[in-house]
């Protein structure tokens, strides 16, 4: 099939990649409010297919059905996908995506060096940008597949640990980077002898890098996933931003860089939230078994005082403001329709509802905030930790579902605990806390929490669902 | 174009990206991962032009248009299906506005 647009001039299709950057930037700068966001994703995706489909009508294609069944069967593939899927299943799907943009980048940068071994030139940057594509695009890809697996609970989610875990992966960095250095010194001979055409080097850097991309995400554990994510997310831009310079297109340059940046900025925001630094995140030893079942015996013993729907139900009758403190437990149980249901019918009942997130709460950026706008909870009514936390000290009732290190005050205390220092929901402020949860078993930092043991809250086991349908039942059959 | 001038195109687009982003509320930080996520798909372009522009003539370039269509397809599951997802995500935030009077 020759070129539709063959003739295009290189500085027009150039213009059109610059119109479809500004679509993109514009589409980003939607998504500042919810109002406007549905609209800037309608623009990012019509950069999308301004740029590509710009780029099949002036490329001259030699192998049309090819290109067309791939762009087919991809979309099919995607499109099933996104429209199956269920809320609660989101952020693997997310990492998913993620990984399979990363690994096209690596493969893409492949072909290319190949091509260029046929053309028999090969330049200096080129070949560097190559090689950091294929490091990055490995890395995204095997670990976005770790990641996926481990949210979907077909990878244990636990932090796998093991002795001389930093030295293996280490190895690979350094093979990774050797291949990579001999790919740019060196891309047509090992040694003296002549390469072979497929530019082996490259693929030694490929398979180590998909090695280390695994080794990253299998120690990492399930709370710690909104930073793996995130910084995933960040990987996979940068993986097509430097194809970009490989290609020398702008406008992968532009794009890739945004969502690098974007990923970076909420990789960033989701380690402050933890008061712990990025390499703490993927070196550190959170999430081993830090306290004995003594000293949770010694904080816990004869100071849990628990209760029932019905005691909670005329708590809340008296209440003139509730605070809902939802957790990676909510989604677990997929109680966020009842919790939903129960908020609406406070705000019914003249209460003044409001829900406190924590920005890590769950297991991606946002994971609260999307759960609970499925279950159509206005977002107006929730608050992120600077906003509620003042708040608390005016709160009747708080009510902590499947939350658990993020409400934990030993996080307040000087020390050095897994938890040290990182910012916390004040519930214990407020009036009373009830505390919905199937046990008293530690969070993910394996830390136990005081706030189970206080005065003032009330724990009420139970499966999350269950529970808060028990309860919304209990508070309609008294209004 | 120069190496430096793509440099240029990164840093520029990075002090962008970094502008806009730290003004997205909380709220929309899984819609705008998402949707970003959509928009690292743009690879896709790359794998359009690897995939369409080598034949079959030689071994290497059969080699070259397989790892293009393999490419093609994981690109295209990521900006199909990402748009799709971050689109119904962005349908339950709108849904709020229309809810107001009820």
């Amino acid at each position: 099939m020759v070129a539709v647009l063959g003739g295009l001039p290189d500085s027009v299709l150039a213009f059109i990649y610059l119109v479809a950057g500004v679509m993109f930037i514009q589409g980003l700068r939607d998504m500042t409010h919810p109002r406007t966001a549905p609209r800037g994703n309608l623009i990012s995706a019509g950069g999308m297919a301004l740029a590509v489909g710009i780029t099949v009508l002036v490329t001259e294609i030699l192998s049309p059905v090819l290109l067309f069944a791939g762009l087919l069967v991809g979309a099919a593939v995607g499109g099933w996908l996104a429209v199956t899927v269920e809320t609660t299943e989101m952020p693997q799907l997310v990492g998913l995506f993620n990984g399979f943009g990363g690994g096209a980048s690596a493969l893409v940068a492949g072909a290319e060096l190949i091509g260029m071994f046929d053309a028999g030139s090969f330049q200096l940057g080129v070949t560097a940008t190559a090689a950091l594509a294929g490091l990055i695009g490995s890395v995204t890809f095997w670990g976005s597949l770790v990641a996926a697996g481990k949210l979907h609970g077909v990878v244990d989610d636990s932090a796998v640990r093991y002795d001389g875990e930093q030295a293996v992966k280490a190895l690979f960095l350094v093979l990774a980077v050797l291949a990579g250095l001999h790919l740019v010194v060196r891309p047509t001979l090992i040694g003296s002898v002549p390469l072979a055409a497929w530019v082996p080097s490259y693929w030694l850097l490929v398979a180590a890098a998909s090695i280390l991309g695994v080794l990253l995400v299998i120690p990492i554990g399930g709370a710690d996933m909104p930073v793996v994510i995130a910084l995933l997310n960040s990987y996979s831009g940068l993986a097509a931003a430097t194809t970009g310079f490989v290609l020398d297109n702008s406008v992968l340059i532009i794009a890739g860089t945004l969502v690098g940046a974007s990923g970076l900025i909420l990789t960033v925001i989701m380690c402050e939230s933890m008061n712990r630094s990025l390499a703490n995140v993927f070196f550190g030893g959170i999430g081993e078994e830090s306290e004995s079942d003594d000293e949770m015996e010694d904080i816990y013993e004869g100071n849990i005082t628990t209760t029932s729907p019905e005691e909670v139900e005329m708590t809340l009758d008296v209440a003139d403001r509730v605070v809902i403190v939802p957790g990676y437990g909510m989604a677990v149980a997929q109680a966020q329709h009842a919790v939903a249901e129960l908020a609406e019918l406070l705000d019914e009942a003249g209460v003044d509802v409001e829900f406190g997130i924590h920005p890590v709460a769950g297991r991606m950026p946002g994971h609260m905030n999307v759960l609970l706008a499925e279950a159509d909870v206005p977002y107006e009514k929730l608050r992120d930790l600077e906003e509620i936390n003042p708040t608390f000290s005016q709160t009747d009732v708080v009510i902590v579902i499947g939350a658990n290190d993020v409400v934990n005050p030993s996080a307040n205390e000087a020390g050095s605990g897994p938890l040290a220092g990182m910012p916390i929901l004040d519930v214990g402020e407020a009036r009373t806390v009830i505390v919905n949860k199937r046990s008293l078993s530690p969070g993910f930092s394996g830390v136990p929490n005081p706030l189970f043991a206080r005065d003032n809250t009330n724990m009420l086991f139970g499966d999350g669902k269950e529970t808060m349908q028990e309860l919304v039942n209990v508070y309609k059959e008294n209004h | 174009m120069t190496f430096v001038q793509n440099l240029t195109f990164f840093v520029l687009a990075a002090f962008v990206g970094y502008e806009i982003i730290t003004k997205i509320p909380t709220n929309l930080h899984t819609p705008l991962m998402s949707g970003a996520n959509a928009i690292s798909g743009i690879t896709l372009i790359g794998s359009v032009v690897v995939a369409g522009s080598a034949g079959m003539a030689s071994q290497s370039s059969t080699i070259a248009t397989a790892l293009g269509f393999v490419a093609v397809v994981m690109a295209t599951v990521n900006v199909v299906g990402g748009y799709l997802v971050t689109n119904s995500m962005l349908d339950q935030f709108r849904s709020d506005d229309g809810r107001g009077g009820d």
